[in-house]
């Protein structure tokens, strides 16, 4: 499913969260977004699962335009996965991953084992399934995290978008969420902090202000001249002697 | 595969058994408020009169036991069932659309809101009959709501999504304010333009009161709670998704706006028929949830039934006590349910953060 933003913008209390960003993502990529706090990552991730109509510009999905398709509808082939979703219920791991099960469900079409059957598949994806009653509240936030994925999951998408997941987590919990999302054969938008966990992507996009400044392979797009003119640091690229990956280290500059 | 199958069976066993268990219960409750009051009627009379009335029977007993049984304790039951199951429903949907475990109609000024609407109705005597003091006291309830939400947004920012806890704090700040605003506007309306008659016999309603209820009153309870049931029952799935909050729904293919509006609405209406009928019976909203969520889970699936359950028996409970507590003298309803409701909400609460 290819999924395309053309020129959205979104102002809030006089500011521009939004301008101008047309992206198009190709179905099975994996696409990174980075940009400091504030820079319109989680407006455009929202703006993406259709949480927000964007005050310009339009989303599309497969070329069509999102704001005529029905919320459910999209919901069937867009999942997202927000930073911060808690709730103080006390539900089961499987209970939330079941949520993900909604839009397929209706009033009177009931719950089925086929619907069982995914969220068990889910649970297994994301190496939750021996969890799977625990009580929300008795996870750790690297738990949390792998059942919203598991919740997105279950809706089955075509598009994954995830907004910060290793926000948080522990390095082995950072290593395994990233290495689950890679591994899944959809089409995944996924913004990121750690610049170094961007390098995996296959394409990355740069945010700064509200404005997508630049899109690319990784390799060509977080150069030492970008990450000193949008993150302000100093970065040395380093490449490792072990798999010759690209490795960047950061200073502050003085 | 196996054993996710026989989990699903026992749920659903579970869920059945459960369900069978509703018509007994509501049923015992009834006829105990039927048959309990501060006239003594023995259990033989009070079958006796239901027996003539609905099986159309003809046994003999005293025409004005049977006018008790009939007219008065037995709508009275009926009228306290839709009160309570009503009650509870609109405390379920607010906790769960506002993501705030205090939020119910009461302490959300809707039940406020409803009594100024409906004293506005009977002290400026627009109309006349049930239906336009419900109508009053639905524009009260309504206009309530609406303020406390714009003061809750104003105060805290996106109030309705919850996504703070300063935010759900904040809503219900501004639920004791517009109480307090429209309990202030409702004793003004009394003040100003009751006779001191309708002043006595406002008051005593204000505080709950099931005295005055007769038949009629039963046609309008019984559909708008039944009404109100359907409601909550066809959207349990999206109050189970509001879980995470209105954006969590909306990613889950919630249709957030259309579908919080049908709710509050719901909520609002029953909340003002009800109000209007027995006047503002506090913490049913509040206790009935809570305590159905330690018993069958926080799944709307059960917790919608088992709460509209709960609260009709709980308040077919509390009138029979209102009525036997202190004889000679029947109790305001609202003084029982608040009784008996603040302390087990306590003891809930604390449970709750123990748990955590």
């Amino acid at each position: 499913m290819r999924l395309s933003a053309e020129q959205l913008g979104w102002t809030a209390q006089g500011r521009r969260l939004l301008d101008n960003v047309s992206l198009d993502v190709e179905p099975g990529e994996t696409f990174g977004l980075v940009g400091p706090n504030g820079s319109g990552k989680t407006t455009l991730l929202r703006m993406l699962a259709g949480l927000r109509r964007p005050h310009s510009g339009a989303v599309l999905v497969d070329g069509r335009a999102m704001s005529a398709m029905r919320q459910r509808d999209i919901a069937r082939c867009i999942a997202l996965v927000e930073q911060h979703a808690d709730t103080t219920d006390r539900v089961t791991a499987r209970q939330v991953v079941a949520l993900g099960r909604t839009p397929f469900l209706s009033p009177l079409r009931p719950w089925s084992s086929q619907d069982e059957a995914v969220v068990s598949r889910a649970l297994d994806d994301v190496d939750m399934r021996h969890m799977a009653d625990r009580l929300w509240h008795t996870l750790s936030g690297g738990e949390r995290q792998r059942v919203h994925i598991a919740r997105a999951l279950a809706q089955q998408p075509q598009v994954l978008l995830l907004d910060e997941p290793t926000n948080h987590l522990d390095i082995r919990h950072q290593l395994s969420i990233l290495r689950l999302v890679r591994q899944l054969p959809i089409t995944v938008v996924i913004a990121l902090h750690d610049l170094n966990q961007a390098m995996d992507c296959d394409r990355v996009g740069v945010m700064e202000a509200g404005r997508l400044i630049d899109m690319g392979p990784p390799g060509q797009v977080l150069t030492a001249e970008r990450l000193h003119h949008t993150f302000g640091v100093h970065a040395d690229l380093v490449d490792d002697p072990l798999d010759g990956s690209r490795i960047m280290r950061f200073r502050t500059v003085v | 595969m196996m054993e996710t199958a026989l989990t699903l069976q026992r749920t659903r066993s579970l869920r059945w058994r459960w369900l069978w268990l509703t018509p007994p219960v509501l049923f015992a409750a009834l006829i105990a408020g039927t048959a309990i009051g501060e006239t003594s009627i023995s259990m033989d009379t009070v079958l006796k009169v239901l027996a003539n009335q609905l099986l159309g029977a003809d046994y003999a007993v005293d025409r004005i036991d049977a006018g008790i049984i009939w007219n008065y304790r037995l709508s009275r039951a009926i009228v306290a069932a839709s009160c309570g199951a009503g009650l509870a429903l609109a405390g379920v949907v607010l906790q769960a659309l506002l993501r705030n475990p205090l939020a119910d109609p009461y302490l959300m000024g809707i039940s406020a809101g409803a009594s100024t609407g409906a004293v506005g109705v009977t002290v400026a005597g627009i109309g006349a009959g049930a239906f336009s003091l419900s109508a009053g006291a639905f524009a009260g309830a309504g206009l309530a709501f609406g303020l406390v939400v714009l003061l809750a947004q104003a105060a805290g920012g996106g109030s309705c999504n919850g996504r703070s806890a300063q935010a759900s704090g904040a809503i219900i700040l501004a639920g004791i304010a517009g109480s307090q605003l429209f309990n202030a506007l409702t004793a003004f309306i009394i003040a100003r333009s009751a006779s001191a008659e309708q002043a006595r016999s406002i008051m005593f309603w204000l505080l709950g009161n099931l005295s005055g209820v007769r038949w009629d009153d039963v046609v309008l309870a019984v559909p708008v709670s039944l009404a109100g049931l359907l409601v909550c029952l066809w959207h349990r799935r999206a109050l189970d998704v509001f879980t995470f909050g209105a954006d969590s729904a909306a990613s889950m293919g919630i249709a957030v706006r259309p579908v919080r509006g049908i709710l509050i609405a719901c909520v609002a209406l029953v909340t003002a028929v009800m109000v209007s009928m027995v006047g503002a019976i506090g913490f049913v909203g509040l206790v009935i949830p809570h305590a159905m969520r330690f018993i069958v889970g926080s799944r709307h699936t059960r917790l919608v039934p088992a709460s509209a359950l709960a609260g009709a028996v709980f308040l077919i409970g509390s009138d029979i006590l209102s009525r036997i507590l202190v004889p000679g003298q029947v109790l305001p309803i609202g003084v029982i349910t608040s009784l008996i409701g603040a302390p087990t909400f306590a003891l809930i609460m604390i449970r709750g953060m123990r748990a955590r």
